[in-house]
């Protein structure tokens, strides 16, 4: 594939994994109103991911299914924040929270046939990452337990950082986390590696399983 | 969750209608109250404002006081418009 699409690949891949994960809390969130919100937000990533990946499929001849069920974790291109398993809620809004602020500033760079993808995309983002950023500053400026918690995301997705963070980012990121009382860890402090020579999280291959397992039992199925 | 209000959430379909009363939502401040009416009453393009109102400042009647509150305008059927034509292109009557 083409530079350009490798690139579109991750963005494509990141949206579709973290999709997953986000559908993976359906019936299990706190309330019933916040249910709908994540399968509202976990739905508009899926629309995005799908139309990036009809853009890569279209170049190599192939379709989009072909790429979301039948490509083994090694081919995957998203950051690998986006496949670590979900935490609890407060792990999961800064997550959305991390990776939003990513997508504020990958969508809008996006020219030629994936310009129309992002037009609708930087709309709905714009939504997720406030969604989130309520919910990381209410949660880390709320109890001395759901701040504990909050700390504890903070702590254990700082490191997986290294793939999404820009200036730029880090400039979203800030603020949101002052607010929740919450210091922003260095910025220099150490991050994992990139995914773009295939590794992977021992989490991916679990999710793949799950997401793939249909489609490869029954090639072609519809309903 | 511990802290959480009841919230009643009106939406305005498109410009020129008023809000109408859609349902509620459960929400720990009024933020919250506006995404969670948005993500759960506008997910198929059905408005274009929201307002959410806690449900607590509403006042209602009594269901006790229905007759003499509503019995009475049942007789008075002078008071429905219907005693004359409507024109053409009056919407929204």
């Amino acid at each position: 594939m083409s530079p350009t699409s490798e690139g579109l690949l991750t963005i494509a891949d990141g949206c579709l994994v973290l999709s997953h994960r986000l559908s993976e809390w359906m019936s299990h969130a706190p309330t019933m109103e916040e249910d709908i919100a994540l399968g509202n937000i976990a739905l508009d990533l899926l629309g995005q991911a799908r139309g990036l990946l009809q853009l890569c499929a279209a170049e190599t001849g192939a379709d989009e299914d072909q790429f979301a069920y039948f490509r083994e974790p090694q081919d995957w291109r998203n950051p690998l924040i986006c496949e670590l398993p979900n935490g609890d809620f407060a792990f999961t809004m800064l997550r959305l929270l991390f990776v939003s602020a990513w997508l504020a500033e990958v969508w809008p760079t996006l020219g030629g046939d994936a310009a129309g993808v992002a037009e609708k995309a930087v709309k709905e983002n714009a939504y997720h990452l406030r969604h989130a950023s309520s919910w990381v500053v209410r949660l880390g400026d709320g109890t001395a337990e759901s701040h504990r918690r909050m700390l504890a995301a903070l702590e254990g997705l700082w490191p997986h950082r290294g793939e999404i963070a820009s200036e730029q980012w880090y400039a979203r990121i800030e603020p949101v986390l002052t607010e929740a009382t919450l210091s922003m860890p260095a910025a220099d402090a150490w991050t994992q590696r990139s995914s773009a020579d295939g590794w992977h999280t021992e989490h991916l291959g679990y999710l793949l399983a799950e997401m793939q397992s249909l489609a490869r039992a029954h090639p072609g199925a519809t309903w | 969750m511990t802290h959480e209000k009841l919230w009643e959430v009106f939406i305005r379909s498109r410009n020129g209608l008023h809000h109408a009363h859609v349902g509620s939502v459960h929400a720990v401040d009024a933020e919250m109250a506006v995404e969670n009416a948005r993500d759960v009453y506008t997910r198929r393009g059905e408005g274009i404002s929201i307002w959410v109102v806690p449900s607590a400042a509403i006042v209602a009647s009594d269901p006790a006081d229905k007759d003499s509150l509503f019995e009475p305008a049942l007789t008075k059927v002078y008071r429905h418009p219907t005693f004359y034509e409507i024109p053409d292109g009056v919407a929204n009557i």
